[in-house]
């Protein structure tokens, strides 16, 4: 695959967008505005980044991806399907009997590396993934998405301390720092700043960025890419609800809910002006 | 005197057998590395061994990414940790998408002793078999545990290993038919059967002779493998002897005694009784002298046997 530009990864971004809030609004529910933070986060990867195979999903030496924030599946749903690892009609089985799309991220979905769901575990697995990889002298690398509001588990940082012992520099995490959780603002139900410092004191490299921005994105996998001997922690900030409007107002309201079908022709309409 | 072992350590043993035929294993560890003899291998392999420090969930977590990367991890801890602490790992990370992980949990039951309640592990098995995808496997002897250790690496799917650290005597002698899921007949009889597992499966054959003494013919079954369970062995016993005691180093609530009666209701329901724990914590307390205490005995299988012949038709 020739890698898209930043023009094209953006056109995706909307397609991506439109994708997300279309099939849980056929769903009925679902995550809305948590998959929307995320977005150019996974474009990025899959379209710039992973190292993988759409015809050939168990390839050992492919880049594993895991998503940790397992709620925000429709995102990582759409991608999977625009880049080839299932047909994009399965999109609208979201979350419906017998579909290979369940309601938080799944091993019965193809190109899915593990299932998630129950907050703070993703980051153990990638952890044991990227072991792996040393004790079979394989390349491959291992990416984990983490929700903001996951950081409150301790697991999260249980696993960060072992990366940084182990020194696993094939590992690198994304926090999708929106700063909202079911509750409202992280900094009223459990302050997460410093979050760099923590990171930092953890032992991990951290780079901060705009999460929105492809350019900062791709810069900070490659970077990230170059440092050995510790994890990489990208910190990207973002928007829970990004890209339409009044998702990004009431983005608690929509941490669990799917748009009505008017709202949905409003949401679309808006995505495709941006 | 016999020779006494823990079954913990029939467990370490075969870790470092497997270290040698098969590459795929590593063995994981949160601080307890010499209690539950993971140092052997740790010692022999230590680019296979990785240590946690007391961090359970994370080390259950990781496993998950080993197996999912081809390998065949034994994660090793206490068994409350293991069960309890880790349960949600458990069953997200290994149990929902059926996984090749072994977990390992010593000092299981009341023979624990001194530490008393906090590390006495009594909820296990009815923790773990509640699972899907689970197996869950309970040695009698430090040579069963051996044989389940190195039959578990290569039977596909999560497997929980419930080992004590009390040693006893090693009353099997399998050669080479140890198969996960068969019950192991360790006595006939017709008067009705005992169904022990792990330590229990020594109090029951006491409680055997001492049957056998008062003109009864039990039959023994070592259920070492509490699920998937040998549901043709149990049912075989209730219909040719008619009446059951099960005995179990385990609350009886949810345990094996529970498992067993699961499946006697449904087919082939005979008079029966439950040794084991009575919800209820556990004490600190010599381990032998402990056992004696909450009625994890011969005399306590006996009087159970006595009072459900009482029942049979």
């Amino acid at each position: 695959m020739n890698k898209p530009n930043v023009d094209q990864l953006k056109d995706l971004a909307k397609e991506i967008r439109k994708d997300v809030l279309t099939m849980l609004s056929e769903a009925g529910s679902g995550h809305t505005s948590g998959s929307l933070s995320c977005v150019e986060i996974v474009v990025a990867l899959y379209y710039y980044k992973l190292r993988h195979d759409p015809k050939n999903i168990k390839w050992p030496e492919r880049d594993r991806f895991i998503l940790s924030k397992g709620h925000t599946c429709p995102t990582l749903y759409a991608v999977l399907a625009r880049r080839g690892f299932f047909p994009c009609e399965a999109l609208m089985t979201l979350r419906k009997r017998g579909s290979i799309l369940q309601g938080h991220a799944s091993l019965v979905t193809p190109g899915c590396e593990a299932s998630t769901g129950s907050l703070g575990q993703g980051l153990s697995i990638a952890d044991g993934m990227a072991l792996s990889a040393r004790l079979d002298f394989k390349d491959y690398r291992v990416y984990c998405l983490l929700g903001d509001g996951e950081l409150d588990e301790g697991q999260v940082w249980e696993a960060a301390m072992t990366a940084a012992h182990y020194k696993v520099d094939n590992l690198c995490a994304i926090i999708d720092y929106n700063k909202q959780q079911i509750d409202g603002w992280t900094s009223d139900i459990k302050n997460l700043e410093p979050i760099k410092d923590k990171w930092l004191s953890f032992g991990w490299h951290t780079i901060e960025i705009d999460g929105h921005d492809f350019k900062q994105i791709m810069d900070a996998l490659d970077r990230a890419e170059m440092i050995k001997g510790k994890p990489t922690m990208i910190i990207a900030h973002t928007v829970k609800g990004k890209g339409v409007s009044f998702v990004e107002k009431n983005a608690p309201g929509y941490h669990g809910t799917a748009l009505k079908k008017a709202d949905l022709e409003k949401a679309l309409k808006e995505i495709e002006g941006l | 005197m016999a020779n006494l072992k823990p079954t913990r350590d029939g467990f370490g043993e075969a870790l470092v057998e497997l270290g040698k035929i098969n590459k795929d294993v590593v063995v994981l560890s949160a601080d307890l590395t010499a209690s539950v003899r993971a140092n052997w291998f740790k010692d022999k392999y230590p680019e296979r061994f990785f240590n946690f420090g007391v961090a359970e969930q994370d080390m259950i977590s990781t496993a998950a990414g080993f197996a999912l990367s081809g390998k065949v991890p034994f994660a090793c801890t206490f068994g409350i940790f293991a069960s309890g602490r880790a349960w949600d790992q458990i069953r997200l990370s290994v149990c929902y998408m059926n996984l090749n992980v072994k977990i390992s949990g010593t000092h299981g039951g009341i023979s624990v002793g001194p530490d008393g309640a906090s590390h006495q592990a009594l909820e296990e098995i009815t923790l773990m078999r509640v699972l899907p995808n689970m197996t869950v496997i309970v040695p009698c002897d430090s040579e069963e545990a051996r044989l389940a250790t190195l039959a578990s690496a290569s039977y596909p799917g999560p497997i929980y290993l419930r080992l004590g650290r009390e040693p006893f005597p090693i009353i099997t002698d399998y050669k080479d038919s140890y198969r996960i899921g068969k019950a192991l007949r360790m006595a006939d009889g017709s008067d009705i059967t005992i169904i022990g597992t792990g330590v229990m499966v020594q109090e029951a054959l006491k409680a055997h002779e001492e049957l056998k003494k008062r003109g009864i013919s039990a039959r023994l079954l070592n259920l070492h493998t509490v699920k998937p369970i040998d549901k043709e062995e149990i049912i075989k016993a209730a219909i040719e002897t008619g009446a059951i005691v099960t005995a179990e180093e385990h609350t009886v609530v949810g345990g094996m005694g529970s498992a067993v009666s699961e499946v006697l209701v449904e087919n082939c329901p005979v008079p029966m009784r439950m040794v084991g724990i009575k919800d209820r914590f556990g004490e600190s307390g010599d381990a032998l002298e402990l056992m004696k205490y909450f009625g994890l005995s011969a005399e306590g299988i006996v009087k159970a046997a006595l009072e459900v012949l009482k029942l049979k038709k």
